[in-house]
C-alpha cells in the first residue's frame, strides 16, 4: 500500500475535490504536501 | 438569512439569449491562441474542423439554447448532435437567435468607441450588414491591415481572407492589449444584442430600464485597475439605456446568479424598478476542448459566444418570479465537499421553505454540452451534479438508491449549454423554465450554480449561489 | 492533468524523490483518471505539459477506493465520501488504477 508516503491530492470540483481529500488523507494520519482541484469547465 | 418566512418575490418579465457563431474567433480562444503559437501547423487542422453558420443553427443544443426546442426533447434525438442536424432550422428561436459571423464583426465594429477595429473597406461594403447607425465602422485598404497585423495587430479573418484587424488600446499597457481589447469588447456586443432583443421581446422601451447589471467574465480596466469594470454601464450605452446606470457582478460562473439576487435586491428594497441583468459571452473560452474534438474527428464545436439578458421587476399576478426569500449562498466555512454543496444551495433553502428535494420539479444546475465534454476527459457534468442532489436525496430516505435514475430523468435534464464559464450555470435554463412555469408543466425550479474560486488563486475555496422559481399564483 | 499541476508534481519528485510519493486522485470517471494516472506513471498522454516524456511511476489511487476508504476515520468518510459513493462509479476507476499500479 502506501503508508509512509507522502500524499499529492488531485482534486476535481464536481468529483472529489482537492481540500476534501487532503482532509481525509490528513485525518488518515498522512502529510499532505501538495492539493489542488481541477475544474474542466 | 430569517427561517421560513413568507414568499418574497420577484418578476421575471422576459430573458433573451444570443449565440454568436465566429470559427474564424476560435484561434484567439485561450487554449487555441496557446496551441497554435506552440504548433503552428496545428492552425490548418482546426480550420479544417469548424463549422459552418448552417451547421451551427442546425445544430441541436444550439436550437434548445434559443428556445425552438425543448431541453427534455434532447433524450430522444440521436447522437451524434453534429452529425444528426435538425432539418428546417431557424437562427431566429422563441426566446434567442443565432448570430454570423459577418453580423458579429457589424456589432464589434459599432460598439468600438476608441478605434481598436478596422475593417477592409471593399469587404466591409460587400459582405458585412449594415453598420450601426451609431457610429461608422473604421475602413482601411488591405495594405494598412497587413501592415498593422506585420506590426502585432491582431488579423481577424472570414474564412481564409483577411478582412480586418484589431488594434492594442495602448502601445504598453498589457490590460489594454489587442487580445484583452478584443474579448471585452465581444463580451460588450453580445451582452448588448442579447439585451436588445429581451427589450424587443418584452416589448419595454430602453429608457425603462433604469438598472444593468452585467455578470461577464472579463476584466474591463487599464494597468492600474485591471478588473475596474462596469462594463454594465458600456452595454446600457450601446442599447440606448439612457436612463440607467448600473454595475458588473464577479463570482466566475456563478456570476448571473449573484447578479439575479442582487438586481431582485433592488428592486425589493425600491432602488430600482425595472434590471436588466445581461452577461457576453466568453471568447477566451471559444476552442477550449479543441484538442480533443480534432483527435475524434469532430468538428470544433466551442465556436460560439454565448450572452443572455433577463428583464427583472416587480411581481404581478401569475408572472414566473424568482422566491428572493430562497437565494441560498456556501458560506466559508461549509468546506468543499459535495454533500456540504448541496446541503448548503439545495437542501437548506428548501427547508426553510418547508420543502424538500423532492418537492422540487425540476433542477437547474451545470448545463454544459457533454458532447463538448465527454471527448475530453472531462465528464457529464451535468449528470455528475443531477447524481449529487439524487444521492442527497437518498441519504436522506427520500428516495431510494435504485431510484437515483429516475430522479435524474424527472428532475434533471441533458446540458446544452456551449463552455461559456457563467452561461451553463443554470441560468441557461430559464428561458425554458418561464415556459414550464407559465403553462403549469412545473411548479417550481431550482437554480444552482458553482463558482471555481480557487482558479484565480486567491483562495482554495469553491462556491454557489442558488435561488427558486416558482409562479406567483394569486 | 493541467500544465500547472505536472510542474508541481515534478517538482514535488525532484524534492522528495518519486519513490516517496503517492497520488490521490478524486476525479467523477474513469477516463479522466486514465490519463491523470498515465501522466504521472508513465509521462503526459498529450506531450505537451511539464511530464512530457517523463515517466515519474508514482503510484496512484482514487480517494473512493477501498485501499484509501479504509484508512480514513469513519466521521470524515460519512461527512466527506459518502454522498459521492453513490454519484461515482467507483470499481471501473478501480480497474484503470489496479492495472496502472501493477504496471510501475
Amino acid at each position: 500500500m502506501f503508508k509512509g508516503k507522502k500524499i499529492i491530492a488531485i482534486g476535481e470540483r464536481d468529483g472529489v475535490p482537492g481540500p476534501v481529500i487532503a482532509e481525509c488523507l490528513e485525518g488518515a494520519g498522512y502529510e499532505v504536501v501538495f492539493q489542488a482541484t481541477e475544474c474542466f469547465v | 438569512m430569517e427561517d421560513g418566512s413568507k414568499p418574497v418575490r420577484i418578476g421575471i418579465e422576459g430573458v433573451s439569449y444570443s449565440l454568436a457563431h465566429v470559427p474564424d474567433l476560435v484561434r484567439y480562444g485561450s487554449k487555441p491562441l496557446r496551441e497554435l503559437r506552440a504548433n503552428p501547423a496545428l492552425g490548418e487542422k482546426l480550420a479544417n474542423h469548424l463549422r459552418d453558420f448552417n451547421s451551427a443553427i442546425a445544430y441541436a443544443p444550439h436550437q434548445v439554447y434559443i428556445g425552438n426546442i425543448p431541453p427534455e426533447k434532447l433524450h430522444e434525438l440521436p447522437w451524434p448532435w453534429y452529425e444528426k442536424l435538425i432539418e428546417g432550422a431557424t437562427a431566429a428561436g422563441r426566446f434567442g437567435s443565432l448570430v454570423d459571423q459577418n453580423r458579429f464583426y457589424t456589432l464589434l465594429a459599432g460598439a468600438d468607441q476608441f478605434a481598436l477595429v478596422s475593417f477592409e473597406e471593399r469587404w466591409f461594403h460587400d459582405r458585412a450588414t449594415k453598420a450601426s447607425p451609431r457610429r461608422a465602422p473604421r475602413l482601411r485598404s488591405l495594405a494598412e491591415i497587413q501592415a498593422l497585423c506585420a506590426k502585432g495587430a491582431l488579423p481577424l479573418h472570414s474564412g481564409a481572407q483577411l478582412v480586418g484587424v484589431f488594434e492594442a488600446g495602448h502601445a504598453e499597457d498589457a490590460s489594454l492589449a489587442a487580445e484583452v481589447l478584443l474579448e471585452n469588447l465581444a463580451a460588450k456586443v453580445t451582452a448588448s444584442h442579447a439585451l436588445r432583443s429581451a427589450l424587443d421581446q418584452v416589448g419595454l422601451d430602453s429608457g425603462e430600464i433604469d438598472y444593468v447589471i452585467s455578470c461577464s467574465e472579463e476584466a474591463v480596466g487599464d494597468r492600474y485597475n485591471r478588473g475596474g469594470g462596469n462594463l454594465a454601464k458600456a452595454i446600457a450605452e450601446d442599447v440606448g439605456c439612457g436612463n440607467a446606470s448600473g454595475c458588473d457582478v464577479k463570482a466566475f460562473c456563478a456570476g448571473p446568479m449573484y447578479a439575479m439576487v442582487q438586481g431582485a435586491s433592488l428592486i425589493q428594497a425600491g432602488v430600482a424598478e425595472k434590471v436588466a441583468v445581461v452577461a457576453g459571452g466568453s471568447l477566451a473560452k471559444l476552442g477550449m476542448k479543441f484538442e480533443s474534438h480534432l483527435k475524434n474527428n469532430m468538428p470544433v464545436l466551442e465556436d460560439v459566444l454565448g450572452s443572455f439578458a433577463v428583464i427583472l421587476s416587480s411581481a404581478t399576478p401569475n408572472q414566473p418570479c424568482m422566491r428572493l426569500d430562497s437565494a441560498a449562498f456556501h458560506p466559508v466555512r461549509a468546506g468543499a465537499a459535495p454533500q456540504a454543496m448541496a446541503e448548503y444551495l439545495a437542501e437548506k433553502p428548501l427547508a426553510r421553505m418547508g420543502m424538500k428535494l423532492t418537492d422540487v420539479d425540476r433542477y437547474a444546475v451545470e448545463l454544459h454540452n457533454p458532447e463538448i465534454t465527454v471527448p475530453s476527459g472531462s465528464g457529464d457534468v451535468p449528470r455528475t451534479n443531477y447524481l449529487t442532489l439524487a444521492a442527497l436525496a437518498v441519504m436522506r430516505g427520500l428516495i431510494e438508491k435504485k431510484e437515483m435514475a429516475d430522479f435524474v430523468r424527472a428532475r434533471g435534464m441533458l446540458g446544452y449549454a456551449p463552455t461559456q464559464g457563467h452561461i451553463p450555470s443554470a441560468i441557461v435554463y430559464l428561458g425554458h423554465a418561464l415556459d414550464a412555469l407559465r403553462s403549469s408543466a412545473i411548479r417550481n425550479a431550482l437554480f444552482i450554480a458553482k463558482g471555481s474560486l480557487f482558479l484565480g488563486r486567491m483562495t482554495q475555496l469553491s462556491d454557489g449561489c442558488s435561488f427558486l422559481l416558482d409562479r406567483n399564483d394569486c | 492533468m493541467n500544465f500547472e499541476n505536472q510542474g508541481v508534481i515534478k517538482r514535488l519528485a525532484d524534492q522528495y524523490g518519486p519513490e516517496n510519493l503517492t497520488v490521490v486522485l478524486g476525479n467523477g470517471e474513469a477516463n479522466g483518471v486514465e490519463v491523470f494516472a498515465e501522466t504521472v506513471t508513465e509521462g503526459d498522454p498529450s506531450y505537451a505539459g511539464p511530464l512530457a516524456s517523463v515517466a515519474l511511476k508514482i503510484p496512484v489511487y482514487h480517494v473512493l477506493e477501498e485501499e484509501v476508504m479504509s484508512q480514513v476515520p469513519e466521521s470524515l468518510r460519512e461527512e466527506k465520501l459518502q454522498l459521492s459513493l453513490l454519484v461515482i462509479e467507483v470499481e471501473p476507476i478501480h480497474q484503470v488504477l489496479q492495472t496502472s499500479r501493477e504496471k510501475i
